[in-house]
């Protein structure tokens, strides 16, 4: 079993959950940016939620299917199609032997998953599928996907061919996920403060929630640099390095931020002047260089609240999907 | 280092919903899973309130515990941090050594004043990052003591580079901001291996000089 890159895109990454547990040995978490879409994808086609997925960015590549696949494709929509006919996202589709997936327009979002039934089947690195670029290990060969890469997925129980109407390329299974709430106000962007969050002056305390500031346009999978009215301290900072995480937002000396996304450096000695909460990241990774943002304040027990719903929608989900799944096998 | 005895301790307490323990220089970050830790340990003020009240009795349970230092009462969690220094060798000449004379010209020494300077500490690996692999080691001399590089340029893996007071080594080709005067042939992070990363928090190092024939030899054979 197994699908090939015809024409790569941007930047196609194989990735998963991350990699936790190696912070000492100063490798990062890495993962997908939209933690929310690619666990979805993987629930939508009967995977557990920490399977790998592939993360791609506009513009996306082509995909040719080698056999019969159940595919979810979710996050972004760069307007899939399957031999030219649009399929839809965040529900599980059957796509027929020899099509060729293809994403020809950006409509929203920065990064969008391709789960395949059954997982993408590679060897783990330190115990993740996830692609680490700048070590060049982990996922698929250490690198971006490229053209005539053959991508093995893990064999499957589910007779897809009798799924498939005569003549049709591909069969939209009928069982969807509704986003809306995970995806609300995209520029809202919720936060806790972070460790050096009292040097801010009062000012700059105050202005920060609720001003508006540009994700710039050299933004990627390692950080987001902000544009907006520079920020102050009461005294010059000067800090050791320390661990930082997805989502630390980080103070320049001139003032401006930087949040740290998947791919960020596993210490840091900027101070830190807050943290998105988790629940928003999925949110955060959807934006896109010139869109702005602004940070509103949460308190942490609301955030973990937030996270916790989230969870348990998941959990839900997934045996929604496996009892959906179930009843098309026998 | 109490802030690696406060990372045993948590460890050893096996605390439901942990992620991560990061030591660095003089603080010790955990990394949690909020719906994990208080699925377990049912907490009325949230996972925050809970991870705090642990890291508070960690820091009561370890008072007094240095662990790695001399007269530490601490156990000892990695043996290296107690061992023999690892040596490092390290080639200060031609190619390997970009900023090496300009920066003895800076301290009005001679290269080989700056060599030696840099080869006599015992140093200790305070913390791991920037890069896979990557040691943070101190103390360097204080009459080598200098600053970053404007803006990065790149480094080829093994790059002995100083900054401020401290010394370092690029596991991989990577932009830096170090000045960088050596070169080690030794590979301190090799992914493929059961243990990637050669350097542990703790460790205690020495650098030793080689010539420029003895890092290719070193290098050919990997």
């Amino acid at each position: 079993m197994s699908f090939s890159i015809i024409k790569p895109g941007l930047l196609d990454t194989i990735q998963d959950m991350g990699r936790t547990g190696y912070g000492n040995w100063g490798i990062p978490p890495g993962g997908v940016m939209d933690r929310y879409a690619a666990q979805v994808g993987n629930l939508l086609v009967g995977n557990i939620q920490q399977e790998a997925v592939m993360e791609i960015h506009f513009p996306g590549p082509q995909i040719l299917f080698e056999q019969n696949t159940l595919i979810a494709i979710t996050g972004a929509d760069f307007s899939p199609t399957v031999n030219d006919q649009i399929i839809p996202r965040w529900q599980p589709v059957v796509v027929r032997k020899n099509t060729v997936l293809h994403f020809p327009s950006l409509v929203q979002g920065a990064r969008c998953y391709i789960s395949v039934h059954g997982g993408y089947c590679m060897d783990k690195w330190l115990e993740s599928y996830s692609t680490n670029l700048k070590a060049g290990v982990g996922g698929w060969e250490g690198r971006p996907l490229k053209k005539g890469d053959e991508l093995p997925y893990k064999e499957n129980t589910i007779y897809f061919a009798g799924l498939l109407k005569e003549e049709s390329d591909f069969e939209v299974l009928p069982w969807r996920v509704n986003t809306e709430k995970v995806y609300r106000l995209p520029h809202e962007i919720g936060f806790i403060p972070g460790h050096e969050w009292e040097e801010l002056t009062p000012a700059a305390q105050n202005n920060f929630p609720g001003d508006n500031f540009l994700i710039h346009p050299s933004s990627d999978r390692m950080g987001y640099q902000l544009k907006g009215g520079p920020l102050l301290m009461d005294r010059p900072v000067e800090l050791v390095s320390s661990a930082v995480s997805f989502g630390t937002v980080q103070m320049l000396p001139n003032g401006q931020l930087i949040v740290l996304m998947a791919d960020h450096q596993t210490t840091g000695g900027y101070p830190r002047i807050a943290h998105v909460i988790s629940a928003h990241l999925p949110k955060l990774a959807q934006l896109r260089p010139c869109d702005t943002i602004q940070f509103k304040p949460v308190d942490t027990i609301a955030a973990e609240a937030l996270l916790k719903v989230r969870q348990k929608e998941l959990h839900i989900l997934q045996r929604a999907c496996m009892d959906h799944l179930n009843e098309l096998v026998c | 280092m109490r802030a690696l005895a406060i990372r045993n301790w948590l460890v050893s307490s096996q605390f439901p919903g942990i992620l991560d323990i990061m030591v660095a220089y003089s603080s010790v970050a955990v990394f949690y899973d909020p719906v994990e830790v208080r699925k377990e340990t049912p907490c009325a003020d949230g996972a925050f309130a809970c991870m705090r009240q642990r890291l508070e009795m960690a820091w009561q349970e370890t008072e007094g515990k240095m662990i790695g230092q001399p007269g530490g009462t601490g156990e000892a969690p990695e043996a290296e941090g107690n061992g023999a220094p690892i040596r490092i060798s390290v080639c200060y000449e031609g190619a390997c050594a970009p900023d090496l004379e300009a920066l003895s010209r800076e301290k009005g020494m001679t290269p080989d004043e700056v060599i030696h300077l840099h080869t006599s500490p015992v140093y200790r690996v305070y913390m791991i990052g920037f890069l896979p692999g990557f040691p943070y080691l101190g103390k360097l001399d204080e009459r080598l003591q200098t600053p970053r590089k404007l803006r990065p340029v790149p480094v080829k893996a093994g790059g002995v580079g100083i900054a401020g007071n401290q010394t370092g080594i690029y596991p991989l080709n990577s932009p830096g901001g170090w000045q960088i005067i050596g070169r080690t042939p030794e590979k301190l992070f090799t992914p493929a291996a059961e243990n990637p990363v050669r350097l542990k928090i703790g460790d205690l190092i020495v650098f030793v000089p080689i010539t420029g024939e003895q890092f290719r030899e070193l290098e050919l054979k990997g």
